[in-house]
């Protein structure tokens, strides 16, 4: 418990409430002093704890991969070279599985994605309390160091992807072949906004579902582990260990399966139907 | 829980992290791996031309020594047709050695034989000459005689 002053609701509005900088109707640009405020600041506000261990783990992600890159040897590889290499091979046998053309982009893309999101979600392992608390030590009061669990991240991450789909469906079908794609099928033209309506919502589906998958998975995650340190200290070893290991599982797959739709969308985007 | 900016800023922290990965992170480890592979490739084709060589070498080592062993097997046949043949060749000089002296041998027993049979009968006459005076009671003059004594001997 982060101290008894809190009742239960407080403590975990306090745990799921972002750390907002923004255009407040009233008060101007400020730091949001709870979530009522940083709502009343809609979209003119950032959710600056997301975006620092979003951005931090990126580039420890990309810091550590170069780092090994720049020294990989084609010789015997040394351990960080060989669990790197690891991952390569598995994002890239991925890769090649599903996706059969010719694209540069979309292999780094993918091993982007599922390292990034991996360590987003990884920072779920650490105890709730810790760094929260440590930053309420210093003055900041609210510190969600989860990036996977705020819906902006998730969202941002999905619609990048999305526009991706939509670029290489135009690039490799042509505007028209693209529009023909939407309208033309699965009824024919005789159904074309039918047709139409079907394919937008499919369309559209895809950023959503990949968005929601993750945040809701690491969202209820995070709530789990929450809720866990709201038990008695004596008991939480008792339910935070097995969640914990559990949950070693759900982010590897969540990271895992972001990867691999963004992979099939894209792959789809470059098939001619 | 609103949408709000951090939406932007993740799409364009996504993007940077995706082109640097893209420039930096990924061809260098593909390339390695790809490298790696091939070296793999390379030392197992290397095994493999080893072992051919290994085999090919192992074959025509067989061979030379089946080789060697006819030749010496034909040599050996050879020096026994050699040592039989000296052997022959000795047993045919031998032989007729052996012959030559048995014949010197005969020829010289033959001429002693006759010698023998000179001085018997060069003895015989002196015998018959003085067996002779004996029974005559005279000296048969042995120069009157001579005539016939030689023929007693020629006789004889």
């Amino acid at each position: 418990m982060a101290s008894g002053t809190l009742t239960s609701s407080e403590y975990i509005t306090h745990h799921l409430t972002n750390l907002t900088y923004g255009n407040h109707p009233e008060k101007g640009w400020v730091f949001a002093a709870n979530g009522q405020e940083a709502s009343e600041m809609g979209f003119m506000a950032i959710n600056v704890d997301s975006m620092i261990w979003s951005v931090g783990l990126g580039i420890f992600f990309i810091w550590l991969f170069a780092k090994v890159a720049k020294n990989a040897t084609t010789g015997v590889p040394g351990g960080a070279q060989n669990f790197i290499e690891m991952i390569v091979e598995f994002v890239d046998d991925n890769v090649k599985s599903v996706f059969h053309h010719k694209n540069s982009m979309i292999a780094p893309m993918a091993l982007t994605i599922f390292v990034w999101v991996f360590l987003m979600n990884l920072m779920d392992l650490i105890p709730v309390d810790w760094i929260p608390h440590t930053a309420a030590l210093m003055g900041i009061h609210y510190m969600k160091i989860v990036p996977s669990t705020d819906l902006n991240v998730t969202l941002g991450m999905s619609l990048a992807v999305f526009v991706l789909i939509i670029f290489y469906s135009i690039k490799q079908k042509g505007i028209t072949g693209f529009l023909a794609e939407l309208s033309l099928q699965p009824l024919g033209k005789w159904a074309l906004p039918f047709n139409l309506f079907l394919e937008l919502v499919g369309l559209l589906a895809k950023p959503i579902s990949l968005a929601l998958r993750l945040f809701g998975n690491m969202y209820a995650g995070e709530m789990i582990f929450i809720l866990i340190a709201l038990l008695p200290f004596w008991a939480q070893f008792l339910l935070s260990v097995p969640w914990a290991l559990f949950h070693i599982l759900v982010i590897t797959l969540q990271a895992f399966i972001f990867m691999v739709l963004s992979i099939v969308y894209l792959a789809m985007a470059h098939d001619h139907h | 829980m609103s949408i709000n900016m951090t939406i932007i800023g993740q799409i364009i922290s996504f993007v940077i992290f995706v082109l640097i990965c893209m420039k930096y992170v990924w061809p260098p480890l593909t390339a390695a791996l790809a490298e790696r592979q091939k070296k793999i490739a390379e030392g197992l084709d290397a095994a493999d031309k080893a072992a051919r060589d290994l085999e090919a070498a192992q074959q025509s080592v067989q061979a030379e020594l089946q080789e060697s062993k006819a030749r010496a097997a034909e040599l050996i046949e050879q020096a026994n047709k050699r040592a039989s043949q000296i052997i022959d060749e000795a047993k045919t000089a031998a032989q007729s050695e052996g012959d030559r002296i048995k014949a010197a041998a005969e020829a010289e027993i033959e001429q002693e034989v006759n010698r023998a049979k000179e001085a018997l009968r060069a003895q015989v006459a002196t015998l018959a000459i003085a067996g002779a005076e004996k029974i005559l009671g005279a000296a048969v003059d042995m120069n009157n005689h001579q005539e016939l004594v030689d023929t007693l001997a020629a006789e004889l």
